[in-house]
Formats: structure tokens, C-alpha cells, sequence
């Protein structure tokens, strides 16, 4: 049985755990075979950002291929994908004035600009919903 | 259907923001007619206390027109049907019980959390 579950996640990208480990959730929720909806707030709106872009590591010793760092719009498009190749619907919102004040209005497709109104109607229509706040 | 919104991590971004980020958002899902209940825990205790402010911040030349006002936002909540809740404990250990709290404010022992959580199918950490 198909069940919806929605995700909050509040951090900004390239800051905490956390936001992996939600994103593994979610993962893991799609290939249950489950719909997901995540709305996005505050920091976390810049997670799929489109001009992320990866970065040579002279730490590391690797050029910017070889280092091939990691993005969070990349990881949420894979997210997307597997979505559709399982058949399911990965609905992401954006808070869209939490997107004007950083200036992240340009996001990778599938993306959808909302309110917390959009947080709520998810939530009333979904199994659970999980929140995880930046502390 | 019920939301328990749990707040412990307390002025975060207030100064950007001009609010909460959560009390913010549970002003925004009430006006939607979401039926919700505020529990403040840990340092979000403090927005309890009625008689708090933050001076206006002030860079070089720029001086911001309106502060954060947590204590005002947080009764103005509860003057729109949301039950706040502060966890005694949590009162106790910064010196607040005694201090002037909002008036609709219902303080709940830990022990007690166990019942308060099973009025709400839905409680969200943040």
C-alpha cells in the first residue's frame, strides 16, 4: 500500500548531517515505494539551487573531476529520477519568501515555489510527516 | 487534525527574520485553519516571558525599523485559539517561574508530556 510521506527540512546545504541523513530517508521511503513531499524552508530552499557548481580539492590533490564533489541539487535530482523510475511523485516546495530573501529563485526542474499553507495541506494528506528544524 | 508544534531551539535567526521561524510558520498555518498547540521546551522557554525585547539592530548606518518581539508574537498565537504549553522543568532550571509568563500559558511537568502528546496525532520536533 502507497503511502505518502511528507519531509521539513530547514538547513542549508553544506552545513549538517542532517540533511543527508533526510534525504537518505526519503530515499529509502521511494524505493518503499511511497510518494514523498518535502517543503523546504529557510536555508534549506537553496538545496536545489541550479548554480551550485563542484570545485577542484588542492587539499584533496584531485582536480574538479577527480574530486567530483558533491551537490545537493545533484543528489535531489537523483532523488527525482528515482522517483519517476519507480513510478512514484517526488513533489518538492520551495518557501517562496524564505527563496526571495537569499536570492535562490533558480532552481533545478521538478522544483515548485509555496507557502507554509502548502507545508500544511501536505501534511493533513499524508500518512506522516517528519520534521527536522536547524538547531 | 491536531499539530503539536515542539519548540526548543529558541532565537534562531530573530534578528534576520524579525520573528521565529516556527511561531512564524504556526501563525501562517493557523490563519489556514490548522488546529495546532505551541509546547515550548529548552531555551524556547523564554518566549513565554511577556516583558522581553530586542533593541533594533543597528549596522554603520542602517538601523532596522522592527525588532523581533517573541513574547507579543507568542501571545498573539494564543489569542488565536493555539494552546502554548512550557515545560516546568525547562522554566525551573532558567529562573522563570516566577517571572511575568504570557497568561494563557499552560505550564506541564515532564511527566506529564507522556498525556499531552496523546492529544495530538501529530507532534513535530523543531
Amino acid at each position: 500500500m502507497t503511502t505518502t510521506l511528507t519531509f521539513a527540512i530547514m538547513d542549508a546545504p553544506f552545513e549538517n548531517s542532517r540533511t543527508v541523513t533526510m534525504f537518505r530517508i526519503m530515499e529509502a521511503a521511494l524505493e518503499a515505494g511511497h510518494d514523498v513531499n518535502v517543503f523546504a524552508y529557510e536555508g534549506a530552499v537553496a538545496l536545489p539551487f541550479a548554480r551550485q557548481a563542484p570545485h577542484a580539492n588542492a587539499v584533496h590533490g584531485r582536480d574538479t573531476a577527480a574530486e567530483n564533489h558533491p551537490l545537493p541539487r545533484v543528489w535531489i535530482e537523483a532523488l527525482f529520477a528515482l522517483a519517476a523510475a519507480r513510478g512514484r511523485k517526488l513533489d518538492w516546495v520551495n518557501c517562496g519568501l524564505c527563496v526571495d530573501e537569499r536570492g535562490v529563485g533558480e532552481a533545478i526542474a521538478g522544483v515548485r515555489r509555496g507557502t507554509p499553507v502548502d507545508f500544511w495541506k501536505m501534511s493533513v494528506d499524508s500518512g506522516n510527516t517528519l520534521t527536522a528544524g536547524t538547531r | 487534525m491536531k499539530t503539536l508544534q515542539v519548540l526548543e531551539t529558541a532565537y534562531r535567526a530573530t534578528v534576520e527574520e524579525q520573528d521565529d521561524t516556527i511561531v512564524w510558520l504556526s501563525h501562517a498555518i493557523r490563519a489556514a485553519g490548522g488546529e495546532l498547540g505551541l509546547l515550548l521546551t529548552g531555551n524556547a522557554v523564554c518566549y513565554a516571558v511577556t516583558e522581553q525585547s530586542a533593541p533594533a539592530l543597528t549596522l554603520g548606518s542602517w538601523t532596522q525599523s522592527h525588532a523581533a518581539n517573541l513574547g507579543a508574537d507568542v501571545a498573539a498565537l494564543a489569542a488565536k485559539g493555539v494552546p502554548v504549553y512550557a515545560v516546568e522543568e525547562d522554566l525551573e532550571e532558567r529562573g522563570l517561574l516566577d517571572a511575568r509568563l504570557l497568561e494563557a500559558l499552560t505550564v506541564v511537568p515532564q511527566a506529564q508530556l507522556p498525556r499531552l502528546f496523546e492529544e495530538y496525532p501529530r507532534v513535530w520536533k523543531w
